[in-house]
């Protein structure tokens, strides 16, 4: 099975670092300066918005919380400079919020993800479909990721009411804004259903440029739709499948908005990671709300790494470019983390 | 005022940092900015054209920010960490004074360019910060207790609780009539957010209690403290308040009194106009009164609300500035804008403006409210001493914690705030 030309990421991948590759080892120094010439005006936007603010970011996380002079009344001028005591916290004072915050970040990313990709799939197909109305449900499947996520979140905290439309339809009684697992739920809920179009949209591209012959030989040969779908469709758009679980998995990882406008702000049981640093820069502490800034940085990047070289590797099954591919989706991470 | 600042100025010799506040200047004049939350009703710009037509070369220009508080409070702060002079004169909530004070974002005022006198008393407390003043009273708030007459009448009950066992007997009594089926006795705001220390704290003065005494030390490990949480706890563990009712903030409240599922709720005087209109929105209308609210033994005690306005310190223009504060918290104002909406005013006198009751007959109980308040912690770090209350608080009223722990935790980590400050 040669199908190399079926993922869309590949070519923009290949367009933009195979060849300069190629072209730099028999360029003249006269090129070579011109190129980076050329970059340079990228390289100085990225400083500016990437590298700068999260050198910032380092530097103020070593520094801590000035504290009131008791003579004056007045908080006193600078900054204390603490060392990692803001990182060293999250396994000691800040260990109880910090720990629990990362272990719902976590959880409510793989829930999350899980759910989306099955149920974006299942879209995917049916959008695929050649059938009549498919561009009315195409549109209409499109509507949830178009709405903003402050405005889906005051939409479902509107159904989580409690005398709700989510109550009224199950018949039961659940107070879905309150502490506790029913919460984490009702968080799960309604990301999915923002969030599963964006999978269902990459996936369905995805699907379209799989060849048709590919399945008329299947059908040929005797082989079940189900057998399709899993020897030819699933391995066939993996790659762009692969792309959009990624993207999700990074951007659920940063989680703020939905449960802090449909659950609450002061709620444990789903508090994120961002939750926690806005929390703390909102009430003027900047050293803990950059260290936990910076952890959730290192902890996507981490993920990004990770899923690119357990699952990209074959994402791409081609020696050449698989390493390459590996280095352009964390850097494009970091821009759109900072 | 002259000897505070003579106190400042003794304080913060060896540092030389407090000199600058020590003589405050107020010099410039010219166009200014006015910060404050969205503007729902349209007076603020109403007053502002006001002014700016006697005073046109000195344009007050509105910065209008989003409706929670929250944002409010962090675009503040930016601005003030960014010393910028975008922002001149802030509209703060009565919680944020010892805050904004504390880190000189806002400069002391001169007591004698306001009327203070003539305003009520605890109202004029929330905008001072160790004795100095930081910001001039504009608006105020309290809690009052809304009840159903034509109920009460017909239970045969002649006047509303003052205490919550009387408030308890008497929802007994409604709820046997056939009318008042299904209904429930009393809600407040019980949300995990700020509605819920403003309950808490009314519940513990209530009781006799109290959050923090007024140097600011915890206090809520007493057995009044506990009396307090215990009738909120206790009331959700007897229905008395409604299961729904923890995830109620005001408009959910609000909501509930108007279809007529309530007897009792406390309330902001915000509620009253909308409850009273008669265009079939309120299923109660005409049918409601307002009380103060009930306590352990006799009446209770409100938590303050309300607006103070401060002069931001990297501001320009700060001569302009006082004038245009002194306009907006003068006597005249006031009346011109509860002309056109409900407010709780901090003048005395509009309390007992015949014409004003007349409009909102809200007006006595509210001043009454007011006089028995007590302002919630006036802390610098008020923002982790509320998200502690609503911690141990929503785990006592959700039976997580019993009421004793619930305090005894909150007691401890009050007191690990303030030590390390």
């Amino acid at each position: 099975m040669v199908m190399t030309q079926n993922s869309p990421a590949r070519p923009r991948a290949a367009a933009s670092f195979a060849p300069p590759r190629r072209r730099r080892r028999r360029a003249t120094s006269g090129s070579a300066r011109l190129a980076a010439l050329l970059v340079s005006p990228t390289l100085l936007v990225l400083t500016v918005v990437v590298l700068y603010p999260t050198i910032v970011a380092l530097k103020d996380s070593l520094f801590g919380t000035p504290g009131l002079d008791p003579k004056t009344g007045f908080v006193r001028d600078t900054d204390p400079f603490v060392g990692a005591e803001n990182y060293t916290a999250i396994f000691g004072d800040a260990a109880d919020r910090f720990w629990n915050a990362f272990w719902n970040t976590t959880f409510l990313t793989f829930t999350t993800v899980a759910l989306e990709t099955v149920i974006g799939v299942a879209m995917a197909l049916i959008m695929h479909r050649a059938f009549q109305g498919r561009a009315l449900v195409r549109a209409s499947i499109l509507v949830p990721w178009a709405i903003p996520t402050a405005v889906s979140g005051l939409l479902w905290r509107w159904i989580f009411n409690s005398d709700g439309i989510a109550n009224t339809l199950t018949g039961q009684h659940v107070l879905w804004t309150t502490e506790g697992f029913h919460a984490q739920v009702a968080v799960i809920i309604a990301d999915v259903w923002k969030t599963a179009p964006f999978i269902g949209l990459l996936v369905l591209a995805g699907l379209q440029v799989i060849n048709k012959e590919v399945y008329e030989a299947a059908r040929m040969d005797g082989a079940s739709p189900l057998r399709q779908f899993w020897h030819i469709t699933l391995p066939l758009v993996k790659p762009a499948l692969m792309v959009a679980v990624l993207f999700r998995t990074l951007d659920a990882l940063r989680m703020f908005d939905l449960p802090y406008i449909l659950i609450g702000a002061q709620k444990t049981s789903v508090e994120t990671l961002s939750m926690l640093a806005q929390d703390e820069a909102a009430n003027v502490r900047f050293g803990p709300a950059a260290a936990y800034a910076v952890i959730l940085f290192l902890y996507v990047f981490l993920i990004a790494l990770a899923f690119v070289r357990l699952l990209g590797a074959n994402v791409v099954g081609d020696d050449e470019s698989g390493p390459k591919r590996g280095r352009w989706l964390p850097r494009r991470r970091t821009e759109v983390a900072a | 005022m002259l000897a505070g600042l003579a106190v400042l100025a003794a304080c913060g010799a060896p540092g030389g940092a407090s000199t600058v506040h020590a003589k405050p200047s107020f010099e410039g004049r010219g166009p200014i900015t006015y910060v404050a939350g969205k503007d729902a009703t349209g007076s603020v710009q109403l007053v502002l054209d006001r002014w700016n037509k006697l005073h046109p070369k000195e344009k007050v220009t509105f910065v209008q920010l989003p409706t929670d508080p929250d944002a409010q409070r962090q675009q503040m702060i930016q601005n003030a960490q960014t010393k910028s002079d975008a922002y001149t004169v802030l509209s703060l909530d009565v919680v944020w004074t010892s805050e904004f004070a504390a880190h000189r974002w806002v400069d002391p005022l001169p007591q004698d360019r306001f009327p203070l006198r003539k305003m009520l008393k605890p109202i004029v407390e929330t905008g001072k910060y160790r004795g100095g003043l930081y910001a001039v009273p504009a608006s105020s708030d309290g809690g009052m207790l809304y009840y159903r007459t034509d109920l009460l009448k017909r239970a045969g009950i002649k006047r509303p609780p003052a205490t919550w066992a009387e408030m308890k007997a008497d929802c007994a009594k409604v709820r046997k009539l056939p009318e008042a089926k299904g209904m429930h006795c009393y809600a407040g705001q019980f949300q995990k957010y700020e509605g819920l220390t403003v309950n808490f704290a009314e519940a513990v003065n209530s009781a006799g209690g109290l959050v923090t005494d007024p140097a600011g030390a915890p206090r809520v490990d007493t057995p009044q403290a506990r009396r307090g949480l215990d009738f909120l706890v206790d009331s959700f563990k007897d229905g008395t308040i409604p299961k729904d009712a923890i995830t109620y903030q005001e408009e959910d409240g609000r909501r509930a009194f108007q279809a007529g599922k309530l007897i009792f709720e406390r309330q902001w005087p915000y509620m009253y106009p909308l409850v009273a209109k008669e265009d079939g929105s309120s299923k109660v209308a005409g049918r409601f009164a307002v009380a103060p609210l009930p306590g352990l033994t006799g009446p209770g005690a409100s938590s303050l609300g309300g607006h103070n306005v401060a002069l931001s310190a990297s501001a320009e223009n700060k001569a302009t500035a006082l004038d245009f504060m002194e306009f907006l918290t003068s006597e005249k104002l006031q009346r011109f804008t509860l002309a056109t909406a409900p407010a709780a005013p901090t003048f005395d006198e509009l309390y007992k403006d015949p014409k004003l009751v007349k409009k909102y007959p809200y007006l006595p109980t509210l001043k009454r409210s007011i006089l028995h308040a007590v302002p919630r912690p006036r802390v610098f770090r008020y923002g982790d001493v509320t998200a502690a209350i609503q911690r141990e608080a929503y785990a006592a009223m959700t039976g997580s914690k019993n009421s004793a722990q619930a305090l005894k935790d909150l007691q401890k980590t009050l007191r690990q705030q303030r030590a390390a400050q």
